[in-house]
């Protein structure tokens, strides 16, 4: 924020007094660096953690885990395949409408369509939407969302159910709980981390490049489209990287309006699973040791996906403010 | 200097020409669906504040703080003993993550000039660790307290949510001490301080109501976590008479409540609801005023 000069808080050395290496100053600073390498080494820990116990898994089911449909704790017999479908589609529906209505929402609050004292309270609600917990984001789905979204499932089977992948409907039967009530869920869950973030990157392109496209004649949005969005493209897919990484992790309003199904079904509106929810209901009452093993392999598996989507992202991002700076 | 132009004088007409329709309509239509999209991502703020606040104060009673939940279709009773076990595990999560939440932060701001390299794994750390799932954390707290201490406890809970604070605290408190002005720092070290001095007896009693404004996010945010509580501090019907058995809290209570068929349940769910957004909101809205930025 600050332009500060970088050497001016180091004295000449032989205008300092003492001489030890072992100051005050010395030993502050290395409590300081220790906290904060004990933060960063949380992550190499949990990694150890997560991974030492999924070992039994891992040497039992193998990477066809990835591939068995079934999780049959009765027989002992674990696949992930239901649950990583399952994280996928309610993550790729989420997506597909968050990152329209969030750049939507960025652009607006950062064009002067609006005065500047109406616009700074409508950013701050969107980010509000980032601070309700995600229970009760679960709970309002459940008696406020679901049965809207019944409604527009019956609507869109009835106008569109004739829509088919391989026989089968893609809007099929209608639920309630189900794919598309969880992706839109997340998708209101993760607009306020899409809107914002875009907002900001847009804000940061300088004016001249605004000026220069407006004087040669192109409208408002035509400079959008043309000029800012592409000079903020990559910071803007930077937002939605990170976006999806909340979306893939999500647990509580997931698992709650999910309807907690392992299949995979080629209707949007069937009930499904995703590795997150399946941890939520069956942590607690895993008592065999495959079981709690094949729950720890797709905690794994989570952690691993959501790891590689933060770490791009943050890459991503990183670049974009170093640019700007 | 431009005094050749005369900005009183208007634009002849053959200067200027409408825009062709085409060009026209699109303009048009696209600021309309941005004011649209703005307006619906508006709606379910309102919709979640609004059912919230109507269903859970009806649901509101003194007895809610001062009773245990009543079985499922007896009327009355309430959720005390999951207001303590949120005000247990949340105190437990903030005496670890305190420490080192506000230390690592100091370094991040106060050293930032001399160990650049480090500074930036460091950064990069945090933020990676903030975009961990819950749901990861409290497997991991699973995998380090409940099996080896072999039973469910709050000592679990409150060491899931630690992790969970650790980040917020430390950008928080990274950013509470940059909004300390510079001048200081350059006076404290004229004056013959050291840095160390400089940074507990200056810059830190300065950015105080800063850093104490990061912490209670991160405590309104860990008071809100449901996923890394369900297998770590579990749930529990009673007062809580020791720290090492299984303990109640208020979202895993939502959670629990909200999937039963039962109305009186539902309604305490609500009103819980109402007590976790009360304290969330308000917090946000407290530390947009001491940072103008978020979070």
């Amino acid at each position: 924020m600050q332009t500060q000069p970088s050497n001016q808080l180091e004295a000449p050395e032989n205008l300092t007094a003492g001489g030890g290496s072992l100051q005050p100053d010395t030993i502050a600073r290395g409590v300081f660096l220790v906290a904060a390498l004990a933060v960063v080494g949380t992550l190499f820990w949990m990694a150890f953690v997560v991974a030492r116990d999924a070992m039994p898994a891992i040497s039992k089911f193998g990477l066809g885990f990835l591939v068995n449909s079934t999780w049959d704790p009765v027989v002992e017999e674990f696949g992930g395949l239901t649950f990583v479908f399952g994280t996928i589609a309610s993550s790729a529906i989420a997506m597909l409408l968050a990152v329209p209505v969030g750049l939507g929402i960025a652009i607006f609050l950062t064009e002067d369509f609006l005065p500047e004292w109406i616009l700074t309270p409508i950013a701050f609600m969107v980010e509000l939407l980032a601070a309700i917990p995600s229970v009760v984001y679960g709970l309002w789905g459940i008696f406020v969302m679901i049965p809207i979204v019944r409604a527009v499932e019956t609507f869109l089977n009835q106008t569109l159910g004739w829509i088919q992948i391989g026989g089968k409907s893609i809007f099929g039967v209608p639920y309630g709980p189900g794919l598309l009530t969880a992706g839109v869920l997340l998708a209101i869950m993760i607009l306020p981390t899409i809107a914002s973030i875009s907002r900001d990157v847009l804000k940061a392109i300088p004016r001249s490049l605004r000026n220069g496209s407006l004087a040669l004649g192109a409208t408002r949005w035509e400079t959008i489209f043309r000029v800012l969005l592409p000079a903020a493209s990559s910071g803007v897919v930077g937002a939605c990287i990170l976006g999806l990484g909340r979306a893939l992790g999500e647990t509580m309003a997931v698992t709650m309006v999910i309807g907690n199904t392992p299949q995979i079904d080629t209707s949007i509106f069937a009930p499904a699973y995703t590795i997150a929810a399946l941890l939520a209901n069956e942590f607690a009452e895993a008592n065999t040791a495959v079981h709690i093993g094949a729950l720890f392999f797709a905690a794994l598996l989570l952690f691993v996906i959501t790891l590689l989507v933060n770490i791009v992202a943050e890459l991503i991002v990183r670049r974009v403010s170093l640019e700007r700076n | 200097m431009t005094t050749s132009l005369r900005p009183e004088q208007p634009v002849s007409d053959d200067l200027t020409s409408p825009l062709e329709p085409g060009r026209a309509l699109f303009t048009t239509s696209m600021t309309t669906l941005s004011v649209v999209f703005t307006f619906f991502a508006i709606i379910p703020l309102f919709s979640v504040l609004i059912y919230v606040l109507i269903q859970g104060f009806t649901s509101l009673s003194p007895d809610i703080f001062t009773k245990l939940p009543a079985p499922a279709g007896t009327p009355g009773g309430g959720f005390g003993n999951a207001i303590q076990g949120t005000l247990l595990m949340v105190g437990i999560a903030a005496l670890i993550s305190v420490p080192f939440g506000v230390l690592s932060g100091i370094f991040l701001s106060e050293y930032a000039r001399d160990d650049r390299g480090i500074i930036e794994v460091i950064r990069f750390g945090v933020n990676v660790l903030a975009g961990v799932p819950s749901i990861v954390i409290g497997v991991f707290a699973y995998g380090v307290v409940v099996l080896s201490t072999k039973t469910f406890s709050a000592y679990a809970g409150g060491f899931a949510l630690a992790i969970l604070m650790l980040p917020i605290i430390v950008r928080t408190t990274e950013e509470a001490l940059k909004l300390v002005p510079w001048e200081l720092r350059l006076g404290s070290l004229g004056l013959g301080a050291d840095r160390f001095n400089t940074t507990a007896r200056v810059i830190v009693p300065a950015a105080l109501p800063g850093i104490i404004t990061g912490v209670m996010l991160a405590v309104s945010r860990a008071a809100g976590e449901t996923a890394p509580l369900l297998f770590t501090a579990l749930f529990s019907q009673y007062w809580i008479d020791k720290v090492g058995q299984p303990t109640a809290s208020l979202a895993v209570l939502i959670f629990n409540y909200a999937t039963t068929p039962y109305a009186d349940l539902q309604r305490k769910a609500w009103g819980a609801s109402l007590l976790l957004l009360i304290l969330v909101l308000a917090i946000s809205i407290i530390s947009r005023y001491v940072f103008r930025r978020r979070f």
